[in-house]
């Protein structure tokens, strides 16, 4: 059977676009059970979250530089009030994906006005501290839980998983339906609690008790949201495991599954396997201020010089390591998804089998069981003891091995190459350096001695920052600018993808690595001043303007982002169904876009592996799976 | 669009997806009971006085409660199996007794929890208390969840007997399968709660 | 599966004899609780019984005796990393530099 990028399947990709104009506009984006239009609605959803994620961070990033100066409001809302209308423009106003997203931008326009103005909120239009802390626990909590976890994985893995494995659908459509919808009910409560009296969650995305115990209403309506957003993953989770496991095409063995299938596997036994803890401690934090129990709050506790009266006995420390058991895996949840994007696209532009297939996937495998027992070394200043400090240092230092292994291994893969410089290659270029400084910068976090030093300063932030926003978020842009071809059958436009890949890159160290920087010095995270108070960080306050400078130019730079993907979707180059001359079953079986029902014409077989690219004695660079 | 392996067993697995997917959802239960009974050890051994279990709690009312739940198993486990025998009547009646332990599980817990309330045992109280009712009201809405199931099961669900009878029958034993988990957590909350 | 209606049957007289094991076990399990041993002799006795009937539970209700092995290697990997979760919690307790818990 040969399905490469020949042109047999016209007829099925016209017959398709008959197909969506019969489906209403309800029942084609919302009550979906399609893995694709599931994917496609955490893709939107989630794109929104990691913008109104970044937006908090904005306005927080002014309190930061200009410490006591009131907040232009215009200048942040207008813009965005623009891309809204534009983009509803662009869509013609017509009942579309355009207009709702252009309604969904200029509603965000209106939470930002009214985040960045009120008495309460902003006195004087200057920002008061525990707004400020609020806006810092929702930044994290938005950017992880709502941004980043469900692009990854919700997104990408629901649209392209199935795609890669030659499944009709995920195994559970109606379930798959259900963890989407449960997602945006944890989202939706996450923005009504900036509505509440006293604000949002202002404990950090960490919630450590005893603080966020005593915190005001806004915690409550955080823990109801993120025991939404676990159901939700859980679900998810046993979804793709189990379509990985059962559904995949015949002849497509485990070591025959793209890398990106394997990240997703292993994501999922992390989120199935490490999410219930938190479940449980948040059901407990929930008690403790619902119901009055004590499980993390302990005798005697003094606030604001008076005695509080409860039973006590609890140990907030308890909480720390429920938390910090979700937690670590979590950094992985977010980091190897964008290793198998990374990987899937590094194979084709070197148009070279991937270097060492095998030990990605062993490593991957490996530092899934290893995120388990490590999680402790986010807590050496509670006060641990060296025999224990000890064991989680030296499993700390374990894990990185893997890791190590991974980026080597996609480096060595450019060895040698005829590299095509895309849009989604740079960006997955820029993935290893960045990636390289993000995990790089965690050792010293993991050894107990110089995380003493380091600990709750701003090289954490730098450090993690480094992990996930050019490093994760990286991949996802490469991600979208990669598979764009295949949701749409167009392609984005090259020119513009270089600017906001070039202008990002240089904005996002411009951002981060000061804070390393900062960091070392000593200054801590959470301040509301950007440390100004103390005498030991004066020396590095120049560097907070700088960073903050950074940090709108970059949004300036997502612009570009923002308008490729909407003015491509209409008036991007049509495209073969494999643009790219990929190997995989998703480029090769399927058309693009996909068929709405089934996915495949006919149900491929798989002879190869993932990436036979440039082998020797065959006809075209690159062999595809399907093909014997 | 059909998607294979929802009836018939994959080769490599030997297993249909529902049933992966039940022991996959077992599997993250474990982990959030477990999660429970980590913060009930280092609750109970980290505190100064930690009451026992037989002298606060109503040790006849639970036994009665930890027998009927194991009956509610056993005649969960005979459903299915009349239904492989292909009896459908000794299936209905099965599974009606399993969902009646079930409410009657739920009725002694109300009539306890209702005692409690009345000598102003809240859980507020104090951490043992706060265990108590964490863990069992938890257990006990897993319970209710359960007997939901089973009951559509007992009632409309079982029209699926006529149409596709060996998905009716897996779907019995995956429903089965938490039915029994819900057990298991009891015999270790019963002990561990009660008794110690 | 390709359960016989013979095979069944005799899953059936399983059944039963695991019903009355568990029944068994519960009124010993409870008997002991009213002798008020040393906690820690009453943990290991009462721990000890639960986990032999929640082995039979999952043995026989759950047909733990005969599965294939995507699940057992599941539920192994539960059973370490909630192992892992425990232990290495209680140790870290223990292991405090500072005091937890002061009254």
């Amino acid at each position: 059977m040969s399905t490469s990028s020949s042109s047999h399947t016209v007829d099925a990709h016209i017959h398709h676009d008959a197909d969506h104009h019969e489906q209403g506009f309800w029942s084609k984006y919302v009550f979906s059970t399609d893995h694709k239009v599931i994917g496609i609605q955490y893709g939107v959803t989630s794109l929104l979250f990691l913008f109104l994620g970044f937006t908090l961070m904005m306005i927080m990033r002014w309190q930061l530089a200009y410490t006591g100066e009131p907040f232009p409001v215009i200048r942040f809302v207008l813009p965005i009030g623009i891309i809204g209308l534009l983009t509803m423009f662009v869509s013609g106003f017509k009942p579309s994906l355009g207009t709702t997203v252009g309604i969904l931008f200029i509603a965000m326009a209106g939470l930002i006005w009214y985040l960045a103005t009120g008495e309460e909120r902003m006195p004087m239009g200057i920002m008061a501290p525990e707004y400020y802390n609020a806006l810092g626990a929702m930044h994290g909590t938005i950017m992880i839980f709502l941004g980043v976890v469900p692009l990854g994985v919700g997104a990408f893995g629901n649209y392209v998983m199935p795609l890669q494995i030659g499944a009709p659908d995920m195994a559970f459509p109606k379930l798959n339906m259900m963890s989407y919808w449960i997602y945006l009910v944890g989202g939706v409560i996450m923005i009504i609690s900036f509505f509440v009296p006293g604000g949002a969650a202002n404990s950090g995305w960490t919630s450590y008790p005893p603080l966020s115990e005593i915190a005001t209403e806004g915690q409550t309506w955080w823990l109801v949201g993120m025991v939404f957003l676990i159901t939700s993953s859980l679900l998810g989770a046993i979804n793709f495991i189990v379509t990985i496991l059962q559904l995949r095409v015949k002849g497509l063995g485990f070591m025959r599954l793209p890398f990106f299938v394997w990240a997703q596997f292993v994501t999922s036994f992390l989120l199935l396997l490490a999410f219930p803890p938190l479940e449980a401690a948040g059901i407990l934090q929930l008690l403790d201020r619902v119901v009055g129990t004590n499980f993390f709050l302990p005798s005697g506790l003094v606030i604001s010089g008076e005695k509080l009266v409860n039973a006590g006995g609890g140990t907030p420390i308890l909480w720390q390591h429920l938390f910090w058991f979700l937690a670590h895996p979590e950094v992985y949840v977010l980091i190897l998804p964008a290793m198998g994007i990374i990987a899937e696209i590094i194979a084709n532009n070197t148009r070279k089998p991937l270097w060492g297939y095998k030990y990605i996937v062993y490593s991957a495998l490996f530092i899934g069981f290893m995120s388990f027992i490590v999680w402790a070394h986010h807590m050496y200043i509670t006060g641990m003891g060296t025999t224990i400090s000890a064991f989680f240092q030296t499993t700390t230092m374990i894990i990185s091995i893997p890791s190590i292994v991974i980026l080597t291994s996609l480096a060595v893969s450019l060895y040698g190459g005829s590299i095509r410089f895309n849009t989604a290659m740079l960006f997955a270029l820029a993935f290893i350096p960045m990636f390289g400084i993000g995990g790089l910068t965690g050792l010293p976090l993991g050894l107990a001695t110089s995380d003493l030093h380091l600990h709750d300063t701003y090289y954490v932030i730098g450090h993690f920052h480094y992990v996930v926003a050019p490093g994760t978020i990286f991949a996802l842009f490469a991600g979208i600018y990669w598979w764009f071809p295949k949701l749409t059958g167009r392609t984005m436009n090259e020119t513009l993808g270089k600017v906001h890949f070039w202008g990002s890159f240089v904005c996002m160290n411009f951002i981060f690595f000061p804070m390393l920087i900062q960091g070392m010095v000593g200054l801590s995270r959470r301040m509301y001043d950007g440390g100004e108070q103390y005498s030991h960080n004066q020396s590095v306050l120049y560097l907070n303007e700088v960073m903050s400078i950074a940090a709108w130019v970059m949004a300036i730079f997502q612009i570009f982002f923002i308008v490729n993907l909407f003015v491509s979707m209409k008036k991007g180059k049509k495209t073969t169904d494999n643009h790219w001359e990929a190997t995989t079953l998703d480029w090769t079986a399927t058309t693009a876009p996909p068929l709405a029902h089934g996915n495949f014409t006919t149900l491929p077989t798989v002879y190869h592996g993932p990436y036979e690219y440039s082998v020797p004695g065959a006809k075209k660079d690159f062999t595809p799976q399907n093909e014997k | 669009m059909q998607i294979p392996h929802t009836i018939e067993h994959h080769p490599e697995t030997g297993l249909y997806n529902a049933k992966v997917g039940i022991w996959l959802f077992l599997a993250s239960e474990v982990m959030l009971f477990g999660a429970l009974f980590t913060s009930y050890i280092l609750l109970r051994i980290g505190a100064p006085t930690w009451p026992h279990g037989w002298e606060e709690l109503n040790i006849p009312l639970a036994t009665v409660n930890t027998v009927v739940l194991i009956a509610s198993s056993v005649t969960m486990v005979m459903s299915w199996a009349s239904l492989m025998m292909k009896d459908f009547k000794k299936y209905k009646m099965y599974m009606g007794i399993t969902v009646l332990c079930g409410l009657i599980f739920l009725v002694i817990k109300a009539f306890e929890y209702g005692a409690k309330f009345e000598h102003h045992h809240f859980p507020s109280t104090n951490n043992f208390f706060a265990t108590y009712f964490t863990l069992t009201g938890l257990h006990g809405l897993h319970v209710i969840g359960g007997i939901i199931v089973n009951a559509y099961f007992w009632g409309p669900g079982s029209k699926m007997w006529k149409t596709e009878p060996q998905r009716f029958i897996n779907r019995i034993e995956v429903a089965g399968l938490y039915w029994h988990f819900v057990d298991l957590v009891w015999i270790f909350l019963f002990p561990s709660l009660y008794l110690l | 599966m390709e359960h016989s209606h013979e095979e069944i049957k005799k899953h059936v007289r399983k059944y039963i004899f695991v019903f009355v094991a568990l029944m068994a076990l519960t009124v010993i399990t409870v008997v002991v609780s009213y002798l008020h041993l040393t906690i820690t002799t009453a943990v290991i006795v009462a721990l000890f019984i639960a986990t032999i009937k929640g082995s039979l539970v999952a043995a026989y209700f759950m047909h733990l005796i005969s599965e294939k092995k995507v699940i057992y290697i599941t539920l192994l990997f539960t059973v370490f990393f909630f192992i892992g979760l425990i232990v290495l919690t209680m140790t870290a307790f223990h292991d405090q530099v500072m005091i937890p818990h002061v009254s």
